[in-house]
């Protein structure tokens, strides 16, 4: 259906791409395979019009076509779900879909199109409610919603950028079944990338390799084996192992939250008297479907968001997040969507790196900053946590999203961390990336910091937590350890019943 | 007794009518920045092309002897220079407050170096209704006698409501206004929503500034302006981005200014001055009372917040 024949790409001096090719026939699931930094995005985005190759041809049922706008793109029948989604926060789900829908009609009869919306959603893999504002939607029931409008604009070739990377098991089941179907019912072909090998071999026909830009082999699935993926994307580099987790002599509680209520924009309770507590030395795990208070606690816990009742002990004391108190209790936080919620986009690595430290020595003097002092800060960083960047002075904002995760966990976790709350921390990362965040999480255990873990990844929740909570419409519904935990139990709480 | 109430109801008819005529061109000028501002840009040159306006207006209303010719002669100035200042802001690492500051005092003092001959000659004045005709008072004859450009923008308001939900071309400003990376994945041209999107919002605050000239007060000065270019500006975020809004808040803001001359008029000189700044009081306190603390404002397009 759709070629790519011997794309190159590269942005100034560096080489993005170098003679990749890609074939994907007609109704077959493709997955597109590689590490942060790989040349996955770039290629997709030469396939959507956004970027024009340097060389190399795309072509089209077998004729050459020029793709030289996401417009352009969209007349093909190409549509893609991003992993920065594109939806916009100030307007419903149904304005969302309706307004990206092509020759949409000069004046538009808005409950003709919400009608004619909600007949078709009987159809559509998620139920959602229309009528909601995106920007109270949490990471995981925006992606539902990406991947419903793109379905509803009856894209031919779907092309899915980390899909199921904030779906629980059991909805990235869901989605990736139904568009498997779709695939094998002759209504769609999809290209899609990922890191879980799981998903390549349960739910994928074909798969591409590609790693530094360059391409490395297409296969079919079932004549090869998540080994064999893994050799190839990796190229015999090592995996970071995961630290063995210590023991603590004490239990000292180092966070805990009393009866605490934080309402929402809407004045809308969605974290109800919540009691929890988090030792020294321990991994407290909140698992849960997002939507559930997840996003409005961890605004909370970072100060974005007064409670509405109850309060918040750091080290037995009443918290409040000012830089002082912050500083004080080494009290850090990671929040979801790093980029947009923990850097300044257009501040370079360096200068990310010391944001919350850059007005004190070493970094400045007498007012002054010193800039050879924070390169040389964000230099040693960036080794540390393998950052991959053209260097301290680029902005953060070009970082794919591994690599700015790992710049805000090297800023976390450069000093000494005595409380951490983190959110999804490995959201949208491939498993290079996942094992050195992880194995740095555990690592902060064992020296001593209490770690709430707030995430919508179960498997992640399992491998990481000592113990952990599941949350249901803002209360914490459940409690158990990783090795007593029973997976149809869990699942009918997380599910609310 | 009699005579109190007389006085009271001299104040309220005169205040209605300062609403309406005061108000007018803050409802041209605070409707076009709406526009503008909804696809995600700033023009604070509006002032300028106010004055401009005013004196284009003034100047192809004597020259034609037609005052509706002025209106859209002054319409088309206002266009151009909104055209100007987003062709300027279409460049990478180009700040639209700037270029409006810029444009501001540019086209200020373009009106003035081109208006200097109309300054004496008189224009004819643009037509008014007397809707108080009916009536023996003088004062409310007075309150009544309404500007056609008056019905124009209370017309215009509602239009652009609509204009912006139901239309395709309405809800491209809106997107390219929330959100530009959006915009891109929808396949709308950014660069060319905000242009038409200033240009027609330039236009508009021609047309307010043409009524200053050609209405109320109804001649060419270098002093005709008193800032409503930039009040308008503020009134769009006190109207938290909603054209229906604008015009209300536009007349409230008009009747706020009628007040001191309003008490005045009846023998009640304690704080003229004071009662002047009127408006500019009432905007600061609503502004408070409406203040969210918890967030940004609502309305308040996405890409402002970026």
């Amino acid at each position: 259906m759709l070629e790519a024949l011997d794309i190159g790409k590269s942005f100034g001096e560096v080489s993005a791409l170098n003679n990749v090719s890609l074939q994907l026939k007609s109704h077959k699931v493709h997955a597109l395979l590689g590490e942060n930094g790989a040349g996955k995005s770039t290629l997709v985005k030469c396939l959507m019009g956004y970027y024009r190759p340097d060389s190399g041809q795309i072509l089209f049922n077998q004729k050459e076509v020029v793709i030289d706008s996401p417009q352009r793109a969209s007349h093909l029948g190409l549509g893609m779900v991003y992993q920065h989604f594109t939806l916009i926060p100030n307007m419903t789900i149904a304005e969302n879909i309706v307004l990206s829908r092509p020759n949409l009609p000069l004046i538009i009869d808005w409950q003709k199109e919400i009608e004619s919306l909600q007949t078709k959603m009987t159809n559509m893999p998620f139920q959602i409610d229309l009528h909601r504002p995106v920007r109270e939607l949490a990471v995981g029931e925006k992606q539902k919603v990406e991947i419903t409008k793109q379905l509803l604009l009856d894209t031919k070739l779907l092309i899915l950028d980390e899909p199921t990377s904030v779906l629980t098991p059991t909805e990235a089941d869901e989605v990736l079944g139904k568009i498997h179907q779709l695939a094998r019912n002759q209504q769609l072909t999809v290209l899609m990338i990922t890191h879980k090998f799981r998903e390549v071999m349960q739910y994928a026909d074909q798969v591409t390799v590609l790693r530094k830009g360059r391409f490395v082999a297409t296969a079919t699935v079932s004549e090869v084996n998540p080994q064999i993926l893994s050799d190839m994307m990796v190229g015999g580099e090592s995996l970071s192992k995961p630290p063995t987790r210590t023991l603590q002599s004490a239990r000292i509680i180092k966070l805990r939250t009393e009866n605490l209520t934080v309402h929402n924009d809407q004045d809308f309770a969605v974290i109800k008297n919540m009691d929890l507590e988090v030792a020294q030395g321990e991994i407290v795990g909140i698992a849960g479907v997002s939507g559930n208070g997840q996003k409005q606690l961890v605004e909370a816990l970072a100060g974005q968001r007064p409670p509405h009742m109850g309060t918040i002990f750091a080290h037995d004391k009443k918290f409040c997040a000012d830089l002082n108190t912050i500083t004080r209790h080494k009290f850090f936080c990671l929040p979801e969507e790093p980029l947009k919620n923990a850097c300044v986009g257009t501040l370079s690595v360096a200068e990310n790196l010391v944001l919350r430290k850059f007005n004190r020595p070493p970094f400045s003097r007498w007012g002054m900053l010193r800039r050879g002092v924070i390169r040389r800060n964000a230099e040693a960083l960036i080794q540390q946590y393998r950052v991959r960047t053209s260097g301290p002075e680029q902005p953060i904002a070009a970082l794919s999203g591994g690599n700015v995760q790992r710049v805000v966990l090297a800023r976390e976790l450069a000093q000494e961390v005595s409380i951490l709350v983190v959110a999804n921390p490995c959201f949208g990362l491939d498993f290079k990336a996942v094992a050195d965040i992880r194995a740095q999480l555990l690592a902060a255990r064992n020296q001593g910091a209490a770690i709430l873990l707030i995430s919508e990844d179960l498997d992640e929740i399992l491998e990481l937590s000592d113990r952990f909570y599941v949350i249901s419409a803002g209360q914490l519904v459940y409690q158990t350890t990783p090795a007593q935990a029973d997976m149809n139990t869990i699942g009918q709480y997380m599910a609310g019943h | 007794m009699v005579e109190n109430d007389i006085t009271v109801w001299a104040v309220i008819m005169a205040v209605i009518g300062g609403a309406i005529r005061v108000g007018t061109p803050f409802i041209f000028v605070s409707l076009g920045e709406c526009l503008t501002e909804k696809s995600g840009r700033i023009n604070l040159g509006l002032e300028g092309n106010l004055v401009m306006g005013a004196m284009v207006g003034y100047a192809v209303a004597y020259l034609s002897g037609s005052p509706w010719l002025g209106v859209f002669a002054a319409a088309a100035s206002g266009c151009a220079l909104g055209v100007l200042h987003a062709l300027l802001c279409q460049h990478k690492s180009v700040n639209d407050i700037a270029v409006g500051i810029a444009l501001m005092l540019f086209a200020s003092g373009l009106a003035f170096f081109y208006g200097k001959p109309f300054i004496q000659p008189s224009a004819p004045r643009l037509p008014s209704f007397g809707l108080g005709n009916w009536s023996e008072s003088p004062i409310v004859r007075a309150a009544l006698d309404i500007n056609a450009l008056f019905f124009i923008g209370v017309l215009l308001a509602p239009l652009l409501s609509w204009f912006l939900l139901r239309t395709r071309w309405g809800n491209a400003v809106r997107v390219v206004g929330e959100s530009g990376d959006a915009a891109l994945a929808m396949g709308i041209s950014i660069n060319r929503v905000r242009l038409l999107s200033t240009m027609v919002g330039g236009g508009l605050a021609g047309v307010g500034g043409c009524y200053l000239s050609l209405y109320y007060p109804g001649s060419w000065s270098e002093g005709l302006s008193s800032g409503q270019g930039l009040m308008a500006v503020a009134l769009v975020i006190f109207a938290r981005w909603n054209p229906m809004y604008c015009l209300y808040a536009s007349l409230l803001f008009g009747s706020a200014a009628a007040l001191g001359p309003a008490l005045q008029s009846v023998g009640i000189n304690w704080g003229y001055y004071l009662l002047n700044a009127a408006p500019y009081f009432l905007t600061l306190i609503i502004m408070i009372i409406t203040s969210d603390r918890r967030g940004t404002l609502s309305g308040m397009p996405g890409e402002f917040a970026k």
